[in-house]
């Protein structure tokens, strides 16, 4: 799609956990690829494995109980699956940081939020305690976090939730990343206060030019933010598109479902909301078929015998569906 | 609050914070003020009493005398064991000893627990090994471990209290492994490896500081056990040499003279009791005040 080498190269993931009662394949083959400076959006329901993709990019999944069985993730020319844990460590919060769901929870209670800020640039930059807090004063003033130098020694408790969430944004964006993970960041926000956020996290991004993977099961959230979209169904990869493109002709029936299900300001009261029968399926036992087919309306004896290809159905438009044509 | 009506009468806001502060803290206070008064004990012992040693058997047994309480040289304030020695200096000088090795065990097994705790909890190849040797070590009996030891080396106070600190080094172990287990799953420590924090940053910056309240509260009682091993060390003769005054070594001997000279062992164990209790008010107050959840429930 874009022209210029991507920056993430992200083929055929595969992750899976290892429990008592089984393996569970929470990524099971995911592909895609973002360009420098490009903001991707993967939206899909609770499980459907978005955070554990995120979180095996950065490798940071317990390490005992769960594994990168397969697949590449190549970022900078590098393949962060065989990578070192050294380098690894040079990579997180320095060429990649992640901003997490939970802001109440993400910030150590017992430690300034100046120098949780501050620990980043100390580890990437070597810079002195001082000129580290100096720029976590900075970071905060660029989050707009009114009288910042008082501030930067404040606990975390002293702050609200959408402050927090800009603390983490100053705490990921503090060394410039080329890449920003974003798992679900307005999620644990008040509604009012989720649009300032989205909107100051895209505005940085701008700023530092800095590619973003935006998580989330808001495709409201997608259609404002991302332009090309990846949307995820039991680990795999359903469809994925420019987010005009998605939202104009959605091709698989899953992503079809979730557009009918969102609500409308007209929505007539007298009819039920849209829903998609059925749960999602268990990920312990494989899969053959596609993995939406005991859901999808359209499934057919093919569909529950072998998993479709994710395939070009014309314009860059990905679909995994043996059907995406009967619309 | 208190920092702004600081400004206007620095002394006042002081003493009216201790004071609230003591009505809060009853235990913590009351417990920390008897430590305290036995602490300045032990350090002011020579110039607090007589000599502990000098035996005169001329004075054997004599049973505690209030008169002229405060003259130089009395010898019978609370009476003499059976070789004339005077039982205040003793009692008063057996008050280092226990301090002592109180404070030295509490320390180091605090110390040693931490660092072996932190790893163990953090590295999970790490723990099962170090787990199945602090097993081992909890089945170390410090009575028998230190009769061995005694016998071995002539015994001592490095000895007892190093008898003393090996079986509680895993209690602490266990401890701040538990901390280290709940801790290192909260969101803010993947926020911190996210950022690239190397392991010994998170341990030492992000773990370490939760685990500090309990191990206060967690010293205070290892103190209190060790003060009490040491005298059960003493008493059975497996501890510091009997000539040297410690209130374990003085009630073993009045032992033999308890129906004829009972005072003999009350000095000695009415502070034992007294120190004992002031640690674990101490504690007491130290947890409800650390951990405020667990105060409420009680």
């Amino acid at each position: 799609m874009s022209a210029a080498a991507p920056i993430l190269d992200v083929q055929d993931l595969r992750t899976h956990f290892f429990t008592q009662d089984g393996v569970t394949r929470a990524v099971d083959g995911v592909s895609f690829t973002l360009a420098p400076g490009e903001t991707l959006g993967i939206v899909g329901e609770s499980g459907c494995g978005k955070s554990v993709t995120a979180l095996s990019i950065l490798r940071l999944l317990p390490p005992r109980l769960s594994r990168i069985v397969g697949g590449r993730v190549v970022f900078e020319g590098a393949d962060l699956v065989t990578l070192d844990e050294a380098a690894m460590r040079e990579i997180r919060g320095n060429r990649i940081a992640m901003i997490f769901q939970e802001p109440m929870t993400s910030l150590n209670p017992v430690l300034t939020i100046g120098a949780q800020i501050a620990e980043a640039v100390r580890i990437h930059q070597g810079a002195s305690r001082k000129d580290a807090l100096a720029r976590a004063v900075e970071m905060l003033k660029l989050v707009r976090i009114p009288d910042a130098e008082r501030r930067v020694g404040d606990y975390p408790h002293q702050f609200s939730g959408g402050m927090r969430q800009r603390v983490m944004i100053a705490m990921a964006l503090s060394c410039n990343p080329r890449l920003l993970l974003a798992d679900e960041p307005t999620t644990a926000l008040d509604v009012t206060v989720q649009k300032q956020i989205l909107r100051l996290m895209l505005e940085l991004k701008e700023r530092i030019g800095s590619a973003v993977i935006l998580i989330t099961h808001d495709l409201g959230v997608i259609a404002e933010t991302a332009r090309r979209v990846v949307v995820m169904y039991a680990g795999r990869v359903v469809e994925q598109a420019e987010v005009t493109a998605l939202f104009d002709a959605p091709l698989h029936p899953y992503t079809r479902g979730l557009m009918a299900s969102i609500p409308r300001l007209k929505h007539n009261r007298a009819k039920r909301l849209a829903e998609i029968p059925g749960i999602v399926p268990d990920l312990r036992t494989p899969i053959p078929g596609c993995a939406f087919a005991p859901r999808c309306p359209l499934a057919t004896g093919r569909c529950r015998e072998a998993a479709p290809p994710l395939e070009d159905q014309g314009g860059g438009h990905l679909a995994a569906c043996w059907e995406a044509g009967r619309a | 609050m208190s920092g702004s009506v600081a400004v206007e009468t620095p002394l006042i806001p002081v003493r009216g914070g201790l004071a609230r502060f003591a009505r809060r803290n009853p235990t913590i206070v009351l417990g920390g003020t008897m430590l305290l008064l036995m602490v300045c004990v032990a350090l002011f012992a020579p110039w607090i009493s007589g000599d502990p040693f000098t035996v005169s058997p001329a004075d054997r047994l004599r049973p505690p005398s209030f008169a002229d309480f405060f003259a130089a040289g009395k010898i019978d304030r609370f009476g003499t064991d059976n070789l004339g020695r005077d039982i205040f200096a003793r009692t008063i000088h057996g008050t280092r000893i226990s301090l002592i090795v109180g404070i030295a065990v509490a320390c180091l097994a605090t110390l040693i627990g931490l660092a072996i705790g932190l790893a163990a909890g953090y590295f999970r190849l790490l723990d099962a090994i170090v787990m199945r040797v602090m097993d081992a070590l909890m089945a170390i009996p410090s009575i028998l471990l230190a009769i061995a030891l005694v016998a071995l080396t002539g015994g001592g106070i490095a000895i007892v209290i190093f008898a003393i600190t090996v079986p509680d080094i895993p209690r602490v172990v266990r401890l701040v492994r538990s901390i280290v287990l709940t801790v290192r799953e909260r969101p803010y420590i993947d926020a911190a490896i996210s950022v690239g924090s190397p392991s010994r940053k998170i341990i030492l910056r992000h773990i370490l500081p939760s685990t500090v309240g309990p191990l206060i509260v967690q010293a205070t009682y290892l103190c209190a056990s060790a003060i009490l091993v040491e005298a059960g060390l003493s008493f059975l003769g497996a501890g510091v040499p009997p000539e040297i005054p410690t209130w374990g070594n003085m009630i073993a001997q009045s032992r033999l003279f308890l129906a004829r000279a009972p005072w003999t062992i009350f000095a000695p164990g009415a502070c034992l009791a007294l120190v004992v209790l002031s640690i674990n008010l101490l504690g007491d107050g130290l947890r409800d005040r650390l951990d405020p959840r667990l105060a409420r429930r009680m």
